[in-house]
C-alpha cells in the first residue's frame, strides 16, 4: 500500500462571478507523476495554487502526510515540503540565477556570500542532470532554461511534493524529453509529483495516475493503463463527444490577399526572430501557422500587421506593398490580437468605445463622432453574435473572456474585411465559444483570406485549408490539410525535423 | 583660481549636496521596493521645521534630528497606508502629500520665523583634516555630513550584499515572486517607504540646523524634487545617485560663488536658474543613455499596486 | 478569525462614489477643526468666519470668482493632460509664461498694432507662450519618455526665476519708484471689469474652455483617441493611434490654458508684470482636477468651492490672526480623503472565509 503524500478533500474557492473549485477531492501517492487533467478554466490553477499556499480555500481541508495543514501563504505550504512551478515563472528578471534560487531562504539571515551561493547551485543543478550557469541573469536565459531554475528551487527547498502548472508549453520536444526525465529522477527517490496539463499525449506518457477536472469538479480518477482511448479522456475532459472538427465546406479559392516575400525581423531585443519567410493567404482559405509559443509567431504577427518593422523582405496587402511600422487598422482588414484583454479591449471603457476602437475613423464625420450610429451598431453586434452583455453602456471589464472575445470578433468582422488575421483567437474560451468562433471565422471565407496563428494543432486542423509549421522563426513546411500523410509530419516539424 | 578658492568651491559642492544626497538615497530605498513616492518635498519642508523646532524646544541638536525624520517617516507612513493597503494613485497621493506638507509647514512654522537657534558647526576630524586640499574640503564639515559620508557604501551593501537588501529589491521587482517566495510585500514597502520618509526628514534637518540654520517658507526650494530625479539618474543605485546629488551641489556651489564674488558675467536670476536646467539636462542625458544600453532601468514594479487575489 | 480584504468591483458604484464624496468632506471638516483646535482657535468660530469671508456678501462673492479663474483654468490644464496619462505639474510655470507672453506683446508691440488687436493678439501671446513651454517637456516625454513630472516642475522653478529677473531687471519700469515690476500695461491691453467689482471676461474663457474640452473628450475623434491612449496604450498601438503626436498636443493645449490664466492674471488683475503672479494657482490646479475627478464641468464647480476656501482663509488671518496656510492644509487634507474615498468606488469590502 503506497504512502499518501497528500490528500484534498472537499476544496472549494469562489472568485468575483466564478465557482472556480466545487467540492474537489485528490489524492497524490508518494513516489508517484500524477497528472492534473482539464481544459482551460478547469480549475487546475486555481486547485494548485492553493495547495500550494497562494491561495486560501473557502472550504475543504488539506492533508499532508496524514495531518491537517493550513496554509497561509507560500511559504507555509514549502514548509510542508509542497512547491509549485507556475506557468508564467516566478523569476526576478533582473537578479541572477542564485539570487533567485537564494529568495525567501531561511539561512544565511543577514549577509549574503554570492561565490557560496552559486556553488551550492550549481552542485544541486548537477545532481538532477540541470545545466545551469548561477551567475547568469534571468532575463538573458531561454524559458527553457528559466524552468530549471523553478524546478531548482523548489528542489532546493526540499520539496516533497512538486506541483508542475503546464510545464510543457515553453518547451522543445528535446526539453520535453529532458524534463520528464528529470521528473523521472525525482520521483524515484520517494518524492511526487503533480503535473497540470491540458494536452493528452503528455499524460499518457509520463501519468502513473490521472485525475480529470471539468469546471471546477472532479470528474474522474483513473491510471493510463484504464484509459481506453485519447477520445475518452478528451470526453471526460469536455463532457460531451467532442467534435474534433467542425464542417468545413470546401470554397471557392480568390485572389491573393496578403502576401510575404522573404521576410525577415526581430524581436525587442534585436535578436532575429524569424527569416525568409514567404507565404501567401488567398481569398476563401485559411492559412495557418503552426508552433510551440516562443518560436517567432508573435514577432511575426507583430510585423505583418504594422506593430514592428521587418528588417528585410516584402508585404503586400491586398497587391499593395505595406510600409514597414504603418499599422492596419481599418481598411478592409481585421485583426484579432491575441491579448484580448489588454490589446484588443480598453476594459475600463463602455462597449459602444471598443467597437469605436477599429472603426472610429469611419464613424466620424468632420472631427465628430457619430454616438448614435456607434450606440446602434454596437446593439446590433452584441444580438447578432449572441454576446452575453447587460447592454453597449457596459464596460468591457464585466464580459467573460468568451463575450469580449465575440464582441472583438464582430467588430472586426463589420468593417467587412478582406484579410482577417487571428492570432490565437480562442485561447482560453471553453468548448462552446470555440466553436461559435470557429464557425464564424469559416463563413467569412466567403469575402476574406484568413491568417490563423495558433499553438493548437486541433483548431488549424480543424478550420485550415493549408498549414504552415514556424520553428524557430523558419517555415519547415506548408501542408495541405487534405494530405493526411503529410499531416503526420506536423509534429516532428514543430520540433525542428525538417520535411523530407 | 586660486588654491583656497578652489578649497572653498569644493567644500560648499559637499555641503550644497548633502540634502539632496540623504533625500535621494531614501527615495533609492522606497522606489526599489516598488513604491513611487513624489511627497518627498513635503517630507523634506516637514522635516525642517520639526527638526528645528524640536532642537529649539529641547535645545538638544540630536533630539532635533531624529524628531526630523520621525516626522518624515510619519508622513510617508501616510502615503504607503493610502498607496500600498487602499491601492490608490501613487502619483497623485505624493502630490497631495507636497501640498499639504507645504502647507502645514507654513501654518505651523509661522511663529518660528526669523528665530534663532541651536544649529551644528563644524567639527573637524583629528589626522584626517589635516590632509592638504582634501582634508579642509571632505573632514571639515558638520557632522551630518560624516554621516552622509557612512550612508552611502551602507546603502550599497545593504542592497547588494544583504539578504533584507535581496528581499527589497524581489519586492520592487517582482511582488509576486517575493510573494510566492514568503516575503511580505505589503509589510517590505511600508517599512522602506518609511525609511524614505525619514531620510527625507533628515534631509530636511540638515537644511533648517546645518546649511541655512532657521526656518523660512519653503526653505527646500524645490531639492526633494531634484533628490527625486537624481534617483532616476543614478539609476536607483545609492552610488550613482550620490553622485548626482555632487554634481547638482557642484552647480550649486559654482553658482553661489558667482554671487558671493560678485562675478556679474550671468545674471543672478538667471543664476538660480542653473540647478533646475542642470537637473534637467542629467535627467534627460541619462535617460537617453539608458535606452540606448537597454540595461538598469526602473523596478519593474514601481508605482504598481499588488493584489494577490486574481 | 475574520480579516477584511479588497476586492475590485467589476463595475464602479456610482452610488459608492457620492457616499464617498460626502464622507470625505465631512472627514476633511473634521481634520479641519482639529487643526484649528490645535492652533488656539474655536473650530465652529474658524470656520463661519471663512463661510462669511467668502459668501457673505455679493462682494465676496465677486472676489471669489476673481480667484476661481486662473484654479479653474490651471485645473482644466492638468485635466487635459491626466486624461492622457501625463502629469503636467508645470501650471505655475506655464501660467507664469503665459503672463510674460502677453505682457511682452503689450509693452513692447502696442505702438505698432492697431487699438482693437490688442487684446486677442496678447490673448493668444498668453496661450502660445504657456502652450510652448508645456511643450518643451512634452517632446521630452513623447520622443525621449523623460518624465514628465520632474521636467515640468524644474520648469516650474526656471520660469519663476526668469519672470523675476525680467520685472527686477531689463523690463523693470524706470519709473517705477523702486518697486519692482514692469511699467504698467497700456489701456487697451486691460480686461474690461464687471463695474463694481473685479471679474473680468477670465470668467468667460474659463467657461468657454470648460465647455469646449468636455465636448471635445466625448464627442470628437481626438477626445475618443485621448481616451483610449489614456486606458490603455496598447490598444491605441492596435487601432492605430499615434500616441507621440497626440502626447504632444494635449501638452500644448493644456499649457496653453495654464497660459491663459497668466495672461487673465496680468491683463486683468494686476495690469503689469510683479510679483504676485506665481503664487500656487498650478499647484491648486492639481487638486482642482482631481477633486472633480477630471472632468471638465466639475472643475468649473469645484474651482469655484476652492476659491472660496482660499478667500475664507484669507479672511481668518486678518480677523482671526491665523496663517492663511490654513486653507492649503484643509484642501491637502480634502484630497486625501478624496483619495480614499475613491478606494472605495472601485473596491469592495470582503471579509475573510471562516476556517473550518
Amino acid at each position: 500500500m503506497a504512502a499518501i503524500a497528500v490528500r484534498l478533500k472537499g476544496i472549494t474557492k469562489r472568485f468575483p462571478g466564478t465557482l472556480a473549485n466545487d467540492g474537489v477531492d485528490l489524492t497524490v501517492e508518494s513516489g508517484t507523476v500524477h497528472a492534473l487533467l482539464g481544459e482551460n478554466g478547469a480549475g487546475k490553477t486555481t486547485l494548485m495554487n492553493i495547495l500550494s499556499g497562494r491561495y486560501q480555500p473557502d472550504a475543504g481541508e488539506i492533508v499532508v502526510v496524514g495531518s491537517s495543514v493550513r496554509f497561509r501563504s507560500p511559504k507555509d505550504a514549502l514548509r510542508s515540503g509542497i512547491g509549485m512551478v507556475h506557468q508564467h515563472f516566478m523569476l526576478v528578471a533582473n537578479q541572477t540565477v542564485a539570487e533567485n534560487v537564494a529568495l525567501g531562504l531561511e539561512a544565511p539571515r543577514f549577509l549574503l556570500h554570492r561565490g557560496r551561493m552559486e556553488g551550492e547551485v550549481r552542485r544541486l543543478a548537477d545532481t538532477y542532470g540541470l545545466p545551469i550557469d548561477p551567475h547568469a541573469r534571468i532575463a538573458d536565459l531561454s524559458l527553457g532554461e528559466q524552468q530549471r531554475v523553478e524546478i531548482l528551487k523548489v528542489l532546493f527547498r526540499n520539496a516533497n511534493l512538486l506541483i508542475l502548472d503546464e510545464p510543457t508549453a515553453v518547451l522543445t520536444s528535446g526539453e520535453i524529453a529532458g524534463l520528464f526525465a528529470t521528473l523521472r529522477r525525482i520521483v524515484r527517490e520517494g518524492r511526487s509529483v503533480i503535473f497540470i496539463t491540458h494536452k493528452l499525449e503528455e499524460v499518457m506518457e509520463i501519468a502513473d495516475q490521472i485525475t480529470v477536472l471539468r469546471r471546477g469538479r472532479r470528474v474522474a480518477d483513473l491510471t493510463p493503463a484504464e484509459v481506453e482511448s485519447r477520445r475518452e479522456l478528451a470526453r471526460l475532459m469536455v463532457g460531451r463527444e467532442v467534435v474534433l472538427g467542425v464542417d468545413r465546406e470546401p470554397v471557392p479559392i480568390g485572389d491573393v490577399v496578403l502576401e510575404l516575400r522573404d521576410c525577415s525581423g526581430s524581436d525587442r531585443q534585436g535578436h532575429r526572430a524569424f527569416h525568409h519567410v514567404s507565404f501567401a493567404v488567398r481569398r476563401g482559405e485559411v492559412f495557418s501557422i503552426v508552433g510551440v509559443a516562443g518560436n517567432g509567431q508573435t514577432e511575426l504577427v507583430s510585423a505583418i500587421t504594422g506593430g514592428a518593422c521587418f528588417t528585410s523582405g516584402q508585404v503586400s496587402v491586398f497587391g499593395r506593398r505595406v510600409r514597414a511600422g504603418q499599422p492596419f487598422a481599418e481598411e478592409r482588414v481585421g485583426y484579432i490580437p491575441e491579448d484580448r484583454t489588454g490589446t484588443g479591449s480598453v476594459a475600463g471603457l463602455d462597449l459602444t468605445d471598443n467597437v469605436l476602437l477599429t472603426t472610429y475613423r469611419r464613424l466620424s464625420r468632420r472631427g465628430l463622432l457619430r454616438r448614435h450610429a456607434a450606440r446602434r451598431q454596437t446593439e446590433e453586434l452584441l444580438a447578432r453574435f449572441h454576446v452575453a452583455a447587460p447592454g453597449p453602456h457596459a464596460l468591457a471589464r464585466q464580459l467573460s473572456g468568451g463575450n469580449l472575445q465575440k464582441l472583438i470578433l464582430a467588430r472586426e468582422l463589420s468593417k467587412r474585411p478582406r484579410l482577417i488575421v487571428a492570432d490565437q483567437p480562442t485561447h482560453g474560451l471553453d468548448i462552446g465559444a470555440t466553436v461559435e468562433v470557429w464557425r464564424e471565422l469559416l463563413r467569412q471565407r466567403a469575402d476574406a483570406g484568413i491568417l490563423l496563428v495558433s499553438g493548437d494543432l486541433t483548431e488549424a486542423l480543424s478550420l485550415s485549408d493549408r498549414i504552415a509549421v514556424i520553428f524557430r522563426g523558419e517555415i519547415m513546411g506548408v501542408l495541405s490539410a487534405n494530405d493526411s500523410e503529410a499531416l503526420a509530419e506536423i509534429g516532428p516539424m514543430m520540433a525542428g525535423v525538417r520535411q523530407a | 583660481m586660486t588654491l583656497s578658492t578652489l578649497i572653498f568651491v569644493l567644500s560648499i559642492t559637499i555641503q550644497s549636496s548633502m540634502a539632496v544626497l540623504f533625500a535621494s538615497i531614501g527615495e533609492v530605498f522606497t522606489e526599489r521596493s516598488g513604491v513611487l513616492n513624489l511627497g518627498v518635498e513635503g517630507m523634506m519642508l516637514v522635516g525642517a521645521l520639526s527638526g528645528f523646532a524640536t532642537a529649539q524646544a529641547t535645545g538638544s541638536l540630536a533630539l532635533g534630528v531624529l524628531g526630523a525624520m520621525a516626522t518624515g517617516g510619519l508622513l510617508a507612513l501616510i502615503h504607503g497606508a493610502f498607496t500600498i493597503t487602499l491601492r490608490a494613485n501613487q502619483v497623485v497621493c505624493g502630490l497631495a502629500l507636497v501640498i499639504l506638507g507645504t502647507g502645514l509647514a507654513s501654518f505651523l512654522g509661522r511663529p518660528l520665523i526669523g528665530r534663532v537657534g541651536v544649529r551644528f558647526l563644524p567639527w573637524p576630524v583629528p589626522i584626517l583634516s589635516e590632509v592638504p586640499v582634501l582634508g579642509p574640503v571632505l573632514f571639515v564639515q558638520v557632522p551630518l555630513v560624516y554621516l552622509g559620508y557612512v550612508l552611502v557604501p551602507a546603502a550599497w551593501f545593504f542592497l547588494f550584499h544583504t539578504r533584507p537588501g535581496l528581499n527589497l529589491r524581489a519586492v520592487g521587482e517582482n511582488p509576486a515572486a517575493a510573494d510566492t517566495a514568503g516575503i511580505p510585500v505589503a509589510r517590505t514597502r511600508y517599512l522602506w517607504t518609511a525609511f524614505g520618509g525619514a531620510l527625507a526628514g533628515l534631509a530636511g534637518a540638515y537644511l533648517s540646523l546645518a546649511y541655512t540654520p532657521g526656518w523660512k517658507e519653503n526653505m527646500t526650494s524645490g531639492q526633494g524634487w531634484i533628490a527625486i530625479a537624481m534617483v532616476i539618474v543614478g539609476l536607483w543605485n545609492p552610488w550613482r545617485a550620490a553622485l548626482g546629488a555632487l554634481l547638482f551641489g557642484c552647480v550649486n556651489a559654482f553658482q553661489f560663488t558667482l554671487e558671493a564674488r560678485q562675478i556679474n558675467v550671468i545674471p543672478s536670476y538667471i543664476l538660480r536658474m542653473l540647478p533646475y536646467l542642470f537637473t534637467i539636462s542629467i535627467l534627460v542625458l541619462i535617460t537617453r543613455l539608458q535606452q540606448v544600453r537597454g540595461r538598469g532601468g526602473a523596478p519593474a514594479s514601481l508605482g504598481v499596486p499588488f493584489e494577490r487575489e486574481r | 478569525m475574520m480579516r477584511p480584504r479588497l476586492e475590485r468591483r467589476l463595475a464602479p458604484s456610482a452610488a459608492a462614489r457620492w457616499g464617498g464624496y460626502g464622507v470625505a468632506i465631512s472627514l476633511a471638516l473634521g481634520m479641519g477643526g482639529v487643526v484649528f483646535l490645535l492652533a488656539g482657535a474655536d473650530p465652529v468660530a474658524a470656520y463661519a468666519v471663512m463661510a462669511r469671508g467668502a459668501f457673505g456678501s455679493l462682494h465676496d462673492v465677486s472676489e471669489v470668482i476673481v480667484k476661481a479663474i486662473p484654479l479653474m483654468l490651471c485645473g482644466l490644464a492638468v485635466a487635459v493632460a491626466a486624461k492622457i496619462q501625463v502629469w503636467n505639474v508645470g501650471g505655475e510655470g506655464q501660467l507664469v509664461l503665459g503672463g510674460i507672453g502677453a505682457a511682452g506683446v503689450a509693452l513692447f508691440l502696442h505702438p505698432y498694432l492697431p487699438s482693437a488687436a490688442v487684446l486677442p493678439l496678447i490673448l493668444a501671446a498668453g496661450f502660445l507662450a504657456g502652450g510652448l513651454w508645456a511643450l518643451l517637456a512634452g517632446v521630452l516625454r513623447a520622443k525621449l519618455d523623460v518624465n514628465e513630472i520632474l521636467t515640468t516642475l524644474m520648469l516650474n522653478y526656471v520660469a519663476i526665476f526668469w519672470l523675476e529677473h525680467l520685472y527686477f531687471g531689463p523690463w523693470r519700469d524706470p519709473m517705477g519708484m523702486g518697486f519692482p515690476g514692469t511699467a504698467m500695461l497700456p489701456e487697451n491691453a486691460w480686461f474690461p471689469r464687471l463695474p463694481g467689482t473685479r471679474i473680468h471676461p477670465g470668467i468667460a474663457l474659463a467657461l468657454v474652455a470648460a465647455v469646449l474640452c468636455q465636448v471635445a473628450l466625448s464627442r470628437t475623434r481626438w477626445g475618443f483617441e485621448i481616451r483610449v491612449i489614456g486606458e490603455s496604450p496598447k490598444a491605441a498601438r492596435y487601432a492605430g493611434m499615434r500616441i507621440g503626436r497626440t502626447i504632444l498636443w494635449v501638452m500644448f493645449l493644456s499649457g496653453g490654458l495654464a497660459g491663459l490664466a497668466g495672461m487673465a492674471e496680468v491683463s486683468g488683475i494686476h495690469y503689469r508684470l510683479q510679483q504676485g503672479l506665481a503664487v500656487g494657482h498650478g499647484y491648486t490646479g492639481i487638486i482642482v482636477a482631481w477633486l472633480s475627478r477630471l472632468h471638465p464641468v466639475g472643475i468649473i464647480l469645484t474651482g469655484f468651492l476652492i476659491a472660496g476656501l482660499l478667500v475664507g482663509g484669507d479672511q481668518l488671518q486678518t480677523v482671526m490672526h491665523l496663517p492663511s496656510a490654513v486653507g492649503l492644509v484643509l484642501e491637502g487634507t480634502l484630497l486625501f480623503f478624496v483619495l480614499g474615498s475613491d478606494v472605495v468606488s472601485r473596491y469592495r469590502v470582503r471579509w475573510g472565509a471562516p476556517h473550518p
